[in-house]
């Protein structure tokens, strides 16, 4: 399997300019640059089936040719480096060991949107992650690869690294346009799309670190072999994530189309020792949680779409017997409870409502409606809200309850966890 | 802001609008002063030209940014799902029991604060927190008593 992003992880200096030189660094912009238009940078991109690796999947290069040429004002890129989907550690990886691969992806994206300025948004706990990046940006200035003329060519391009400040909800796009504007981050009702309407109300493409990394390989080596690497109308690899209940959590880098049950299993080691797996979120928190018996399931945003699930972020939690799956959903209702940014009442009340109910069945003081009640409620979030979280309320905790509903149910009529139990007579 | 206003001069040309420096003005303030009290929202306000409220707002709304001191050591505890499935209760009992205080305190003498945080993007590492601003995962008790002592 030929790995591509992560081919330059764990080596020494990997972050650095004079290493990702050695390895062909900065051709793929060298090329779009000197031997290509803008509209042919993009036609390889929509061939190449990349699609948007942040969660929502979209197709990039399509993405790209939303932003109006005619417009004349300025155009901008965003990268969303807000890294917060609970079960995802990517990008961390990326920014820490290959700015470099982000810097060429944003220098061809930006050529083909006809950009000259690009921010990079970088969630504000990844204090590493910045410092590497401003480096990057150092060295390339340096080099000649950003500021004036880059190349030798007549393109221009400035990258500002902006520091998130802990908001989970940044993470949603024209939320973080609002934050890169100096406020609290409220995503905004669409239409307008940042591709007309973004940042400074300017036309504006926001793309994920991974998927603008994956850009400049592209570029060098065709779309034909990026599409190929990958499944239908999903091209390349993508890293996914693996924690919980594995032998071996991390990073893997893999195809789009690779089953789950061959990342769990054989990447990722299988579940820990002596235990069977039980539940497993296949991409990030607000991802549908699947059964054990739903893992023979290729990894892709099509095929989990098929089944109720979602691709998203590439963050797979593995869940073994022992978890107890109220307690699970309580978790999960925690977070976003917390995250809720409060602008849609729905959302900002909902989200409050079905934490308090499923933490109350978790500690056995469940009242008898309160399962009958739930998917009714979380219900009520999904498709009434601004934006996308409320319907990420709707499917994770919705899934919860809909495919472990006989735990929520004797939570409450007994008034204590089933699993404690079983786990005691399977011991015996 | 006088003693550093070139610093937030330097900061602010990079954006097409003023307002859009309210964030890294802000961790530069802090990083300062340790905290963003009402007279640097003020001030930071004036200097933007905008509403004071709307700088609150912001401080208000990033849980990055902080009103009140906290500890010289200082513990962000993950609490989501993959810590929690490796036992992220146990480490913030451990902790609340060693220190003898809760999420979101101080102890008297100002050496330690807890806070419980939802992800910060480390699950291969879970049970994670960030110790000040670093980075520490694989916690077990003994992990946690071993901090606690050296910053003791």
């Amino acid at each position: 399997m030929q790995k591509i992003l992560t081919r330059h992880f764990n080596q020494s200096d990997s972050h650095r300019l004079d290493f990702y030189l050695r390895d062909k660094g900065y051709e793929g912009a060298r090329k779009a640059l000197t031997q290509m238009t803008p509209a042919q940078v993009i036609d390889e991109i929509k061939k190449s089936n990349l699609r948007g690796l942040g969660g929502a999947g979209f197709a990039t290069g399509t993405k790209w040719s939303f932003i109006p040429q005619s417009n004349p004002k300025p155009k901008y890129l965003v990268i969303n480096a807000d890294e917060g989907e609970p079960g995802t550690f990517k990008d961390k990886y990326i920014l820490e060991q290959d700015p470099h691969a982000l810097l060429e992806g944003i220098i061809v994206t930006c050529f083909a949107i006809g950009s000259h300025k690009a921010y990079v948004y970088i969630r504000g706990e990844y204090l590493k992650s910045i410092e590497r990046v401003h480096g990057a940006i150092e060295e390339a200035k340096q080099k000649g690869f950003l500021g004036k003329g880059i190349m030798g060519t007549s393109f221009d391009l400035e990258i500002i690294v902006h520091q998130g400040a802990g908001a989970y909800i940044c993470g949603e796009e024209t939320a973080l346009l609002e934050s890169l504007e100096g406020k609290k981050g409220f995503p905004r009702l669409k239409p307008p799309f940042p591709a007309v309407v973004g940042l400074f109300g300017c036309p504006t493409v926001i793309n994920n670190v991974e998927t603008v990394s994956c850009v400049p390989p592209i570029i060098l080596n065709g779309a034909e072999w990026y599409a190929k690497l990958g499944c239908e109308r999903n091209g390349g690899n993508r890293i996914f994530c693996v924690s919980g209940h594995v032998k071996k959590p991390g990073i893997y880098e893999l195809p789009l189309g690779t089953m789950l049950r061959e990342i769990i299993y054989e990447h990722a080691g299988g579940i820990r020792d002596g235990h069977q797996l039980k539940a497993v979120v296949p991409g990030g928190i607000s991802a549908s949680i699947l059964t054990a018996n739903e893992i023979d399931v290729k990894m892709d945003f099509d095929s989990l779409k098929a089944v109720g699930s979602m691709a998203g972020s590439g963050g797979i939690i593995v869940m073994d017997e022992t978890t107890c799956m109220v307690w699970a959903a309580m978790i999960a209702a925690r977070f976003f409870a917390h995250e809720s940014c409060g602008q849609c009442s729905p959302c900002r009340e909902g989200s409050g409502w079905v934490y308090r109910n499923v933490k109350r069945i978790y500690h056995g003081e469940g009242r008898k409606h309160d399962v009958a009640n739930l998917p009714g409620i979380v219900g009520n979030i999904g498709g009434n809200t601004i934006c996308a979280f409320g319907d990420a309320v709707t499917m994770s905790v919705g899934s919860y309850v809909q495919k472990f509903r006989s735990e929520f149910e004797y939570h409450v009529s007994q008034g204590k966890c089933d699993l404690l139990l079983n786990l005691q007579e399977s011991a015996r | 802001m006088k003693e550093f206003i070139s610093e937030i001069d330097k900061i602010t040309s990079q954006y097409e609008r003023k307002q859009a420096a309210l964030l890294p003005i802000l961790h530069f303030v802090q990083e300062k002063r340790g905290i963003i009290s009402s007279e640097s929202e003020k001030e930071i306000a004036d200097y933007l030209g905008i509403p004071v409220v709307h700088v609150h707002e912001v401080v208000s709304f990033y849980h990055l940014f902080r009103q009140k001191p906290q500890g010289k050591c200082h513990f962000s505890v993950c609490q989501t799902t993959s810590c929690a499935l490796l036992g992220a209760e146990e480490i913030i009992t451990h902790f609340q029991q060693r220190l003898g205080i809760k999420p979101g305190e101080t102890t008297a003498d100002g050496k330690f604060s807890l806070n419980v945080v939802e992800c910060l993007g480390a699950c291969e590492i879970a049970p994670m927190m960030q110790c000040n601003e670093e980075y520490k995962g694989l916690l077990n008790k003994k992990k946690i008593d071993e901090l606690i002592d050296q910053n003791r």
